[in-house]
This record gives C-alpha cells, structure tokens and sequence, in this order.
C-alpha cells in the first residue's frame, strides 16, 4: 500500500502482512469482558491524547495442557502458556498490524510460555511483518509494553512478585514490586486515599515505614490531575 | 474504481484549458524572457501578458507581482524580505549587531527593547510559521495571536498588539486546514489607521497567505487593505511550482533569492514562463462562474456537514459553520485515529486528509485544532475532507454510505471512549513530536 504523507509528500510503504493485518486484525476483542475475571490478566499502556492506545487481555493454561483445563489452579511459580491474548487499540495502521502479529506470534503453536514471550522483542514483530517505515516504528513497541504491563498483572495476582519487570519507573514497595506509576494509575483510576490505593494494589500493608512516602505520592497525582 | 477525491485543499487536477496554454512554452517557445532575440521577446510577451492577467484580477499594478515558486516561497519573501529589510532601517540598526553583543553593548542600554515585532496567529501554516520562528531566534519578537474556539481572528485582538516597533502582521485570509474565514479587510483598516497616526516611519505591513482563499473569495487588494498577498497556481486546478506575491508599490522588500535581477529584482532566477503561463490562465478560469460555483459547493459543504453528524455520533465540526470556505468540511470523529480511517477509505475509493499525528513527519497532531483550543484527541480524530469542481452529491452520498460502518469498525477496534464534551486541554505524558506544543501556546509580547 502506498501512502503519501500529506506535509512532505513522502511515499512510504506498508508491506502486504501490514496491509493484511490492518484490515483484518487477528484476537481482536471487539466487546470488552463483562466479567472482570473472565481473563487471567489485563494491561493497558498510551493515552490517546498521544494518538495511541492499547489495551490487552490474557488467558493462561498451564503447561502441557488444554484451554479446557482452565478449572485446574495455576500453582504459583508454575509456567503458563499464553491461551488467547486479546486487544483493543486505538491507533495507526502500524499500531493495529503491530498488535495483532504480536498476538498471533505469542499465540501460535499451542502458545509460548510467558517467559518465551516476555523474550518476543519489538523488532521480531517487525520482522514478521515484513518492515515498518522508520517512523512508525515506535507504534510496535506499544504492544509490546501492554503486553509487560498484562503479565505484571497477571504475576501479581498470583503473587510472582519477583517476576514483575518495570521499565522507568522507582520501585516504592520492594516487596511487591510496586512502582510510582503504578500509584499514579491507581490514583487515575480513581483512588484518592491511602486505603483507595491499597485496596487496588496492597501497596505498603504490613510497610508502614512506606505510608509517608505513598501519601505523598497521592497527594503528588490527585493534584497533577484533579487538582 | 471509481475514486471520490475529496483533497481539494492539497492539491487540484490541472484545469485542461490552463494545460492547454502552457503546452507551447514547454516546446516551441523556450527562449529566455531576458534574450533580445525573436525567441526571447516572444516568451517576454507571454511572461507580460500573464502579469497582467494576475495584476488585473487582483486589482494591482503589473509591477506589484512578484512570480515565485509558489506559496511557500511567496510567504518566506514577504515575511523574510520585510524583517530583513526593518533590520537594516535606522531604528533597529542595533539588530546588524551580533546577538552576543546586545547584552553588554552600551547602545542596548540606551535602547531597553527596540526589537521589530511581527503580529501573527496560532493556526498559520507552517511557511509562515516556520520564518516567524526563524526570525525569533534572531531576535525579533513575534506575537502568535489565539484564534478563538471558532478559528476567527479577533481584529480586536490586532489591535490590541500593534506597538511602534511592530513591522508586519501575517494573517492567513481562508485557514487551509478548517476553511475558516478571517476579517482581512477589517484588519486592514486597523493596521491603516494605525499606520496613519505614525509618524516616524510607515510600518507595520500587512501580509495575508490567501493560498487557500483566492479560488473563492475577493482578492482585490485594495478591498482587503493588504500590503502584501500569497498566491499559489496549485490550490486552483493550475500548475504546482507556480505561485506570486502581491507587493504594494513603495513597500521595502529584501529579496531573498539574488540572481540576475528578475521579477523588479525581487526574486532572481529565470521565469518559469510555462507555469507562469498556467498560473494566470488557471487564475482567470477561477474567476467564471465563481459565484455559482461557490453556491453549488456551499449547499454540498452543508449537506455533507449535516449528513456527518446525523449519522455518525461523538462527530464535532471544527471551526465556524458558515464562516468557512464553500468546500471545507473538517470533523473531529471522536475515537477514531486518522491515519486508520484515511487507510479504510483509501481501500473503498476515497482520499482525504486528516490532522492525526500519525501521518505527519514530525508525528504532532494538527497545531490548527490545538489552536481552537480542543483537546489532542480531537486532533488525532480530525478529518478534512474538501471538496473541488468534480465533485458531486452521488460522490458525497457515497461517501456518507461507507464512512458509518466504517467508523462503526474502527470505534470496535478502539478501546477508549472521549468525552465529547471535553473543553480542558489534555496533555500527552508521552509525545514523539516536540515542536508544535511550544507554538500552540501563544506567546505575548509585551
């Protein structure tokens, strides 16, 4: 498909994959679950005041076993194997043909385990693909960052903490894990107290040299943006 | 397929009668306009000819039109040709002095801020922009006026920021991302009684890109009061590479291409005499009929415009409903990128443009919606479609039978959900362009 940039007249190039990813994007959730449990893990990165979100949705089986299985618990610190991972995106041809590889790739074969796929980079994307133009190459990385944020999700409910893998932010709680922006999520989400915060991610209970800190940082974000 | 091309305000097809009477200059007739010979005066006569066609329509003088290579270069002339001549003026001489100089030399301190200042607004194009900004980091002080929630300019608000050291104010005549309409003419007489009650010297100038606006409107210069006046052949089924600057007689312009003294040795080069040629035919043709020419696009502009918002929910018209060029409908589609929907519509026979950041080189969203004050999203969301002479309802009825389903799928596809009713500016924690935020905000000379 050839676009022309409408400032420079630049032609670029997306590759027949893109194309075909784009206009019948693979695992794409088109009805967000009703049932918050109904998936194992969610992660969501962007805002769209940036042009790009994205939003997925997991569902683990254990290893060696069938999706039908899901009944049997997912022991901690046992390895799982991707089931169905679902997306939603708002975003740009790269951005949706990015995601929807990225999906197909984790997925495919019987589904990698989450340590194979936290291993997916987001240039093994591209290369299936077929190439991205060089400036659309930050819309990949996207799917790959929800995807992190989904298996962080899904490490902390089955309390792998010392899984959970951050990319810039400052770790508060050691114990769990927990980030200043995770706190800032929290606090976007809608929790305004210590126990609001606490009750979305257990952040600080049982630290309390911790809760002046975490205050602190609530009362930071309640201002940056309700303030 | 059939295509529905409905990018009128980038670009138009070549008017085939303007193609017509640029053929012979291609070939037969290829002297240059400064030869003495046969060869030579013929393509003179032609280059004349094409100058009084401009000049006539405009309401100037033959030697008040400067050919260039179009828009982007008429508006670095006259933005570039007027500070760089102020500079060298007695009052702001201190300017000829390196930058480094200014704040230690004793003449600064005599003079606390003698800088020439240059009145402009936040939704300009980028070819006035982009020399405004030049101009700042050399010195001069530019003010970027705010353009209100409908994309008019408050003359008002002009008056308002003319000081003695303001040499030029740059106001677009049509916006050529929103169409909106500005008041030239009434900003015009504020900058001429302004000018009347100086004494010292005649500025400041006033300057309008109507690149966009000179296929529909009145451009006679002299109803407009302007003192200089961007044209573009491109915009008005006439050649692209070919446009002009208006230059009032008498008004100091530093040419910013030096050569062999062409066009009253404002902008050296040899004429382009092919698409000059081209520029004035397709310049003449746009005046026929243009009355019911814009009657017949204004009543599809609104049909369309209505039709949008009765179909699709969450769509908001960007910029003044009726204050607006006959063929401009641009719509923010909430939760839908751009780039998304000019690709599914591309597949469906359909071309318009949008303000998403994901088609731009700089990947910023359109400055123009920032500037009316709406949130990013409303930016990313923004589609433009402009209409042209070959459009007809059939092409618009068929676009409005794609254009729901498909937004239908993309809103599928999209996991937000904007409030449409979002006035606040959101801020993006993360943004791959830097450029446009700066320019969104405007800066307030004092």
């Amino acid at each position: 498909m050839d676009v022309i940039n409408q400032h420079t007249g630049e032609a670029w190039y997306y590759s027949d994959i893109v194309k075909d990813h784009f206009f019948h994007p693979r695992n794409l959730l088109l009805e967000k679950p009703s049932n918050e449990n109904e998936f194992d893990a969610h992660g969501m990165v962007g805002s769209p005041a940036c042009g790009d979100m994205m939003e997925m949705w997991m569902k683990v089986c254990p290893v060696g076993r069938a999706v039908t299985d899901r009944a049997v618990m997912v022991k901690q610190e046992q390895e799982v194997r991707i089931a169905e991972l679902k997306w939603k995106t708002f975003g740009c041809a790269s951005a949706i043909a990015a995601t929807s590889m990225f999906s197909v790739m984790l997925t495919e074969n019987g589904g990698m385990t989450l340590d194979n796929a936290l291993k997916v980079r987001p240039q093994d994307v591209m290369m299936r693909l077929g190439g991205l133009p060089n400036r659309k190459i930050h819309c990949s990385v996207l799917a790959d960052k929800a995807f992190q944020k989904t298996a962080n999700d899904y490490f902390r409910k089955t309390s792998q903490y010392d899984r959970i893998r951050v990319d810039g932010a400052r770790v508060i709680d050691p114990r769990l894990n927990i980030t200043d922006k995770d706190i800032e999520e929290a606090v976007l989400e809608g929790a305004q107290t210590l126990e609001g915060v606490q009750k979305k991610l257990k952040v600080g209970i049982g630290s309390p040299e911790l809760t002046t800190e975490i205050e602190q940082l609530i009362r930071f974000y309640k201002e940056k943006y309700y303030g | 397929m059939k295509r529905v091309y409905l990018d009128h305000a980038a670009a138009t097809p070549l008017d085939t009668r303007a193609k017509e009477a640029m053929e012979l200059y291609f070939t037969t007739q290829y002297g240059n306009a400064g030869g003495l010979y046969e060869e030579g005066r013929r393509v003179k006569e032609a280059l004349a000819n094409a100058r009084n066609v401009v000049a006539r329509i405009l309401g100037a003088h033959e030697d008040e039109i400067i050919f260039t290579s179009g828009g982007t270069e008429s508006d670095n002339l006259a933005i570039f040709g007027v500070a760089r001549s102020a500079a060298h003026q007695e009052i702001f001489s201190r300017l000829t002095l390196p930058r480094s100089a200014w704040g230690s030399s004793d003449a600064s301190q005599k003079f606390p801020d003698m800088r020439p200042h240059i009145v402009t607004t936040t939704f300009e194009h980028h070819a006035v922009l982009g020399p405004c900004e030049q101009l700042e980091k050399d010195g001069f002080n530019v003010t970027y006026l705010d353009v209100g929630p409908d994309g008019i300019v408050n003359p008002q608000d002009v008056q308002n920021t003319l000081c003695p050291e303001t040499i030029l104010v740059s106001i677009m005549y049509a916006n050529n991302e929103i169409g909106t309409i500005q008041p030239i003419a009434e900003i015009g007489k504020i900058i001429k009684e302004f000018r009347a009650r100086k004494t010292q010297n005649l500025y400041p100038y006033f300057h309008t890109d109507a690149c966009q606006a000179a296929g529909y409107l009145d451009i006679n210069v002299n109803n407009l009061g302007v003192d200089f006046m961007t044209i573009n052949a491109a915009k008005m089924y006439g050649p692209k590479g070919a446009g002009a600057l208006y230059r009032r007689n008498g008004v100091p312009l530093k040419a910013q291409i030096i050569g062999g003294g062409q066009e009253m040795r404002l902008r050296g080069g040899t004429e382009n005499v092919p698409l000059i040629v081209g520029f004035a035919r397709a310049l003449e043709i746009a005046q026929e009929r243009k009355a019911e020419e814009n009657k017949r696009l204004t009543d599809l502009r609104d049909y369309f415009i209505a039709e949008i918002q009765k179909r699709i929910p969450k769509t908001v018209l960007n910029g003044h409903p009726t204050k607006r060029l006959p063929n401009n409908v641009n719509v923010s589609i909430l939760d839908i990128e751009g780039e998304a929907l000019v690709l599914y519509l591309d597949a469906k026979g359909i071309s318009f443009s949008t303000g998403s950041a994901c088609t731009s080189e700089s990947l910023d969203p359109s400055h123009v919606i920032l500037a009316l004050g709406k949130p990013y999203e409303f930016a990313h969301s923004s589609m433009r479609f402009t209409l042209g002479r070959s459009t007809t309802k059939e092409d618009i009825d068929y676009v409005l039978s794609v254009l729901p389903q498909t937004v239908e799928w993309l809103r599928a596809l999209s996991p937000i959900s904007v409030d449409i009713n979002a006035k606040s500016m959101s801020r993006p924690e993360a943004f791959a362009g830097q450029g446009m935020r700066a320019k969104a905000k405007s800066k307030h000379y004092k």
